[in-house]
């Protein structure tokens, strides 16, 4: 794969904003996403960061009232989540984040793994780049390694997925844990096309909060 | 510092049925945050910086909780981008600020933030109130509290360092 992007010719992001970037990990995005979502039980509440995290979200499950989705606020992601699940300790949570909005907050992981929620998973979509921007490499990119850190803060429960035969163990941990989960997605540099998704964050709070608790 | 005042501040937080309270730890929140901690009712989530705490207390308005964010004046810089989410989403938001930078400061490091505790918040669309005489606690922590939650708009308390007693440098 590394080398046919370097191939200008044949490289499948030619004419996009990743026209040329390459990452470590292979995964298809969006299938990624969509294989472990699939697995969750469909009272899973999701919180998903903005940008590409929102569209891997919303490609699998569509405008859903179950999802609340960020248009900004980057970094807040993970902590939402975490006071989500707090609430809502009957429900499984699971916030879908890139790897770009994790580092801005990368504290919260030992927040989380201090309260260690049982419901509470993180999902984070790494390629590697802050596509948003306009692909500018992410620290991810140049040695970090996000699942080391998840470690280190003290989650209990922590995979990278870098093969799509990886995905169901991931997905079952998710599902099942005992305690707070993170899984890191080693995904490919691309750019999947844009899914319409309303900015008002007000909306998908009061619609969120209706489907749960029957009052907006 | 006197425990009685914020023995009332925390009785009146739980009897709003807050139960999550999010904190960096603080000299001048020391009471309430032992006492959150200490109660088996309540989440007490310590924060390694306070612009977590927006994000939490939003995402436990979203499951149908109430939280108090409890923060030293200097913690709210680190909030101001995240609090776009609470104005965006319209969240209750209430968030109780101990004030260093202030009347009798001694450390010239807890200025520049303490005097611009207030006009950054109310930048942000953040209505602050203001307590300093121990007298004034019941009323003011009750009024922020039906604002926050019953107007659903974003609140801040700030504890003057008249009621908190400045730190005392030698």
């Amino acid at each position: 794969m590394p080398d046919s992007k370097n191939d200008p010719n044949t490289d499948p992001n030619k004419g996009t904003r990743a026209e040329g970037k390459t990452a470590t990990g292979h995964l298809d995005r969006r299938a990624a996403v969509k294989t472990i979502l699939d697995m969750l039980d469909e009272d899973t509440l999701i919180v998903a960061g903005l940008a590409g995290a929102k569209g891997d979200v919303l490609a699998a499950l569509g405008d859903d009232p179950r999802i609340f989705g960020f248009g900004g606020a980057m970094g807040a992601a993970a902590s939402m989540g975490l006071g989500l699940a707090l609430a809502q300790p009957d429900k499984r949570v699971l916030v879908v984040t890139g790897d770009g909005e994790l580092l801005m907050n990368v504290g919260t992981l030992a927040t989380i793994a201090v309260s260690n929620p049982s419901n509470l998973g993180i999902v984070c979509v790494d390629n590697e780049h802050y596509g948003e921007t306009g692909y500018q490499r992410s620290h991810t990119g140049l040695g970090t390694d996000l699942a080391t850190m998840a470690m280190g803060a003290g989650i209990g429960a922590v995979r990278t997925v870098g093969e799509e035969s990886e995905l169901v163990e991931a997905g079952e941990m998710l599902r099942q844990s005992n305690g707070s989960a993170f899984v890191l997605l080693k995904v490919r540099v691309d750019e999947p096309p844009k899914i319409r998704f309303s900015w008002d964050a007000a909306f998908h709070k009061n619609r969120f909060r209706q489907a749960l608790l029957g009052t907006p | 510092m006197s425990t009685e005042w914020p023995e009332e501040i925390y009785g009146l937080l739980r009897e709003a049925g807050i139960d999550q309270f999010a904190f960096v730890p603080d000299a001048g929140h020391d009471h309430l945050i032992k006492r959150s901690i200490a109660d088996p009712d309540v989440h007490a989530i310590a924060l390694t910086t306070e612009e977590e705490g927006v994000g939490l207390l939003a995402g436990a308005h979203l499951g149908g909780s109430r939280g108090v964010l409890l923060m030293q004046s200097s913690g709210v810089g680190n909030c101001i981008n995240l609090l776009s989410l609470i104005r965006t989403g319209r969240f209750p938001f209430l968030t109780l600020i101990s004030m260093r930078g202030d009347f009798g400061e001694g450390n010239p490091w807890q200025m520049p933030m303490g005097q611009s505790t207030q006009p950054v918040l109310e930048a942000c669309d953040v209505i602050c109130m203001r307590i300093d005489e121990p007298g004034d606690v019941e009323g003011t922590i009750s009024a922020a509290i039906t604002m926050a939650f019953n107007s659903e708009i974003p609140i801040a308390v700030l504890l003057g360092q008249k009621l908190l007693g400045a730190k005392k440098f030698s």
